[in-house]
């Protein structure tokens, strides 16, 4: 029974090990941003939790248990959103081959900000200056008439 | 067990030597980003093969340590980079003050 469970163990363990092999290949091979990151994301969640599953098993104790379900928690929940932010940086940067794309959605956005595309930080200074400018004398204007001082 | 402990470690090697040559080979910043993601995955997937082969428990609280390092840095370069998007950006949408992407480049060549 035990050397079953060990031989479990070790089959996640080395799954995992050969999906990071397999993110390294895919990182020197694939030709952009977005594909290598379609690679490198492969051991961050599939193949952690493999090898967490098989640390779980190996090591007995529900100490180190409930450490690496943290860390597979952990994983499960930072991972997509450092690849959102990543990729949606890469594609404003054009580090993107254009010409591999199927469907590129963002390509013919409508609504486009002229130069702000939503990353902004919030003091920013407004986009179109002279029109803000207007705008805001215009609107001192009307409250200078409804309460003239 | 030494048959599982060797292949193991020569994947994650393998892994890790791919990781740090894309690393080394750019051609940009966020490929960089990208391969160190990569490499501290690596880096702490080999931390628990070690702890699980050995019976080992006392590095795992540095996996912890590490899978939080890894998302932090990430983000922040990501907003780092935005952010030197955002001082070159023009008034009709197109980042033409950017200095011309690397894979623009070599597909050029």
């Amino acid at each position: 029974m035990s050397a079953l469970v060990d031989w479990i163990a070790y089959a996640c363990l080395l799954a995992g090990a050969f999906l990071c092999l397999t993110a390294g290949i895919g990182l020197v091979r694939f030709p952009d941003v977005l594909s290598r990151m379609h690679a490198g994301t492969k051991p961050q969640v599939l193949g952690v939790l493999l090898v967490m599953v098989g640390g779980a098993i190996r090591l007995q104790g529900m100490a180190a248990a409930w450490m690496l379900l943290l860390v597979a928690a952990f994983q499960l929940l930072t991972a997509p959103v450092s690849a959102h932010m990543i990729s949606r940086v890469a594609y404003r940067r054009r580090h993107v081959r254009r010409d591999l794309l199927l469907v590129d959605e963002l390509r013919e956005a409508e609504g486009r900000d002229s130069v702000y595309q939503g990353d902004e930080p919030a003091d920013a200074p407004p986009e179109n200056p002279a029109q803000a400018l207007v705008e805001s004398r215009r609107e001192d204007r009307e409250d200078g008439s409804a309460q003239p001082s | 067990m030494i048959v599982v402990e060797v292949i193991a470690h020569a994947l994650l090697g393998g892994g890790a030597l791919l990781a740090l040559i894309r690393l080394a080979r750019g051609p940009s910043l966020l490929d960089r980003v990208v391969a160190t993601d990569t490499l501290l995955v690596i880096i702490s997937a080999s931390l628990a093969v070690h702890a699980a082969l050995q019976r080992d428990p006392t590095v795992v609280p540095v996996l912890v340590v590490v899978s939080l390092l890894a998302f932090v840095g990430s983000v922040s370069i990501a907003r780092y980079v935005g952010g030197m998007l955002l001082q070159s950006a023009t008034d009709d949408g197109q980042d033409v003050g950017l200095p011309e992407a690397a894979e623009e480049r070599e597909s050029r060549r």
